[in-house]
């Protein structure tokens, strides 16, 4: 199981420029909307060239700009699960299914295994339905089936819980994580919710503006993500900008605060990260603060609060607070522990 | 009643619709895949046939195929003239109906979803199977609207036909050129009978076209 990506192509608002190799089962790409998740898949996938570069699947040359190795996508062994899942629509379930096999069908090999997948992806029933007659989930799980049957040695997930409503979402993708679990085959999902994310991936890289900036081991990126773009694309809610007094002391200007460390901090670090979840009032550091509104989420509180001494037109300071462990007044002090800071660097263009 | 002009209208328009069916769809698919500006240069010339006055589309075939012009003599040295012959009928049709497929295709070439074809590819489907069996049929409504129109404009031509294969009786008279023709030496009860007859067909086609809508959804 080994995928390795090395390629650059101009695009109109940035350059793709992707340097990765994925071994793990399940890897996810986060980025914002236009960061090039889409079209970095599609390189992958053949159906976009690359203007250089190299792309590697199992040992096997996709696509090499030097010595013009360029395989078409129906012979890459790749396949992608489209956002919109891309049935078609003059076809049943059925014969989306067995598209791959069409010249075969009746082969009792096949016929069994489309009993199998049939059965595997909870569709009996829906066999000789039009997929515009089956609900989404259906249909995506159609669309699963359809690229199984085609026995790709890589998935390529591109948003694929996007269309859903939130309800059905977590339900699918915990389905989804069993499924390709016992599928076995390697697994590439871009997406832009750091939550689907956390919950599916084993690796997960960051992209921004067509660069990939960060990929490691996803639970080791939501604690660490080293770099600011990252941070913010885990959901980290504060970052603020620092200054390195020592190796171990740290000023905040926007924030009016300074702090010491225990530990050492790394020379390359521009900022600084506190997730809204890790504020309170027993913590190493606790500073006065004013409060200056809030919201009232699902299973939260949405505090925003400023230090005594933050600079002004500074933005204010997010705390996110389960409504069980929500004082009746709010302290008059509130910090975080030295553990919770995320030390960050602005990146530049580092590949992992 | 000779039915000849009946006959040479319908094989004039039904071979017209065929050469239109593939050259629109085949034009359509290269014009829709070109960058800006080139595209729309060849849009304006492919379309130009059908907002033109037909005897001027007619002049521009004269223009070129006129039997004492280069290509026109060169053709009539193998034996093929379009000049004054039932075969220029479905060479005016073409230039005229063509338009009509071209831009309904094109329509529905653009708002067909590429994903369809980019997860053929990835399934492995020849690219010709894409096109016949999964693009086409997505484009289907489109496609059979553009075939009527462009049918039924064919069968109407009058304009382009009458300035490059005239109206011979028996030769080159088509159901328009006839109409005109009765009309025009006064012979009033002839030419009425003429129009219910494109009347009816086109009646025919119109109604073959909805039961067929019908039948899709």
């Amino acid at each position: 199981m080994s995928l390795t990506v090395r390629i650059r192509k101009k695009l109109s608002h940035f350059t793709l420029a992707a340097d990765f190799s994925a071994a793990d089962h399940f890897t996810c790409l986060l980025g914002a909307s236009g960061s090039g998740k889409s079209m970095l898949l599609k390189c992958i996938a053949g159906l976009e060239t690359p203007d250089e570069g190299y792309i590697e699947l199992n040992g096997r040359v996709l696509y090499d700009s030097e010595k013009k190795t360029d395989i078409r996508p129906q012979n890459r062994s790749v396949g992608y699960l489209f956002q919109n899942y891309a049935l078609f629509p003059n076809m049943t379930v059925k014969e989306n299914i067995l598209i791959s096999r069409y010249k075969d069908r009746n082969l009792p090999e096949v016929q069994d295994r489309l009993k199998e997948l049939i059965s595997l992806l909870q569709l009996e029933g829906y066999e000789d339905k039009y997929p515009n007659r089956i609900s989404g989930g259906q249909q995506q799980r159609t669309a699963l089936a359809r690229i199984m049957m085609s026995d790709p040695e890589i998935l390529l997930l591109d948003e694929p819980f996007a269309a859903l409503d939130a309800n059905l979402r977590e339900k699918l993708q915990m389905e989804m994580k069993d499924l390709l679990k016992e599928y076995g085959q390697q697994v590439i999902m871009v997406t832009h919710d750091r939550d689907e994310a956390y919950r599916m991936s084993d690796a997960a890289g960051v992209l921004e503006d067509g660069r990939l900036i960060i990929c490691k081991p996803t639970r080791e990126l939501f604690a660490d993500p080293e770099t600011v773009s990252a941070a913010r694309m885990i959901g980290c809610k504060n970052i603020v900008p620092i200054q390195m007094l020592s190796q171990h002391e740290l000023a905040i200007p926007k924030w009016g605060i300074q702090i010491r460390l225990k530990q050492l901090v790394p020379e390359k670090t521009t900022h600084i990260g506190i997730k809204a979840h890790h504020f309170g009032n027993k913590k190493d550091y606790t500073f006065p603060v004013c409060y200056c509104g809030g919201m009232e989420d699902t299973f939260e509180h949405i505090i925003r609060f400023r230090f005594h001494k933050q600079e002004a037109g500074s933005a204010d300071i997010w705390w996110k607070l389960p409504y069980a462990l929500t004082p009746d007044t709010l302290p008059d002090r509130i910090g975080f522990n030295e553990k919770d800071i995320l030390l960050l660097h602005q990146e530049v263009g580092e590949t992992c | 009643m000779d039915w000849y002009p009946l006959w040479n209208s319908l094989r004039i328009a039904a071979i017209s619709c065929v050469i239109v069916f593939f050259l629109g769809i085949f034009l359509a698919q290269k014009v829709a895949r070109l960058p800006g500006v080139i595209k729309g240069i060849c849009d304006v010339i492919l379309t130009l046939p059908m907002v033109l006055p037909p005897t001027v589309c007619g002049y521009f075939l004269l223009l070129i195929f006129g039997v004492r012009r280069p290509l026109g003599s060169l053709l009539a040295r193998y034996g093929i003239t379009f000049v004054m012959t039932w075969q220029g009928g479905i060479l005016a049709s073409v230039l005229v109906a063509f338009p009509l497929m071209y831009r309904t295709a094109r329509g529905a070439f653009e708002s067909y979803n590429k994903d369809l074809t980019s997860a053929g590819r990835t399934l492995g489907l020849s690219d010709l199977y894409i096109f016949w069996r999964i693009q086409m049929p997505a484009c289907k409504q489109g496609i059979i609207a553009g075939i009527v129109l462009a049918f039924a404009r064919a069968l109407g031509e009058y304009g382009a036909t009458s300035m490059l294969i005239g109206y011979t009786p028996g030769r080159t008279a088509t159901i328009s050129t006839t109409v005109y023709q009765m009309w025009r030496t006064g012979n009033d009860v002839l030419a009425f009978k003429w129009v219910m007859v494109n009347v009816a067909i086109s009646a025919v086609v119109l109604l073959t076209v909805n039961m067929l809508e019908k039948k899709n959804r």
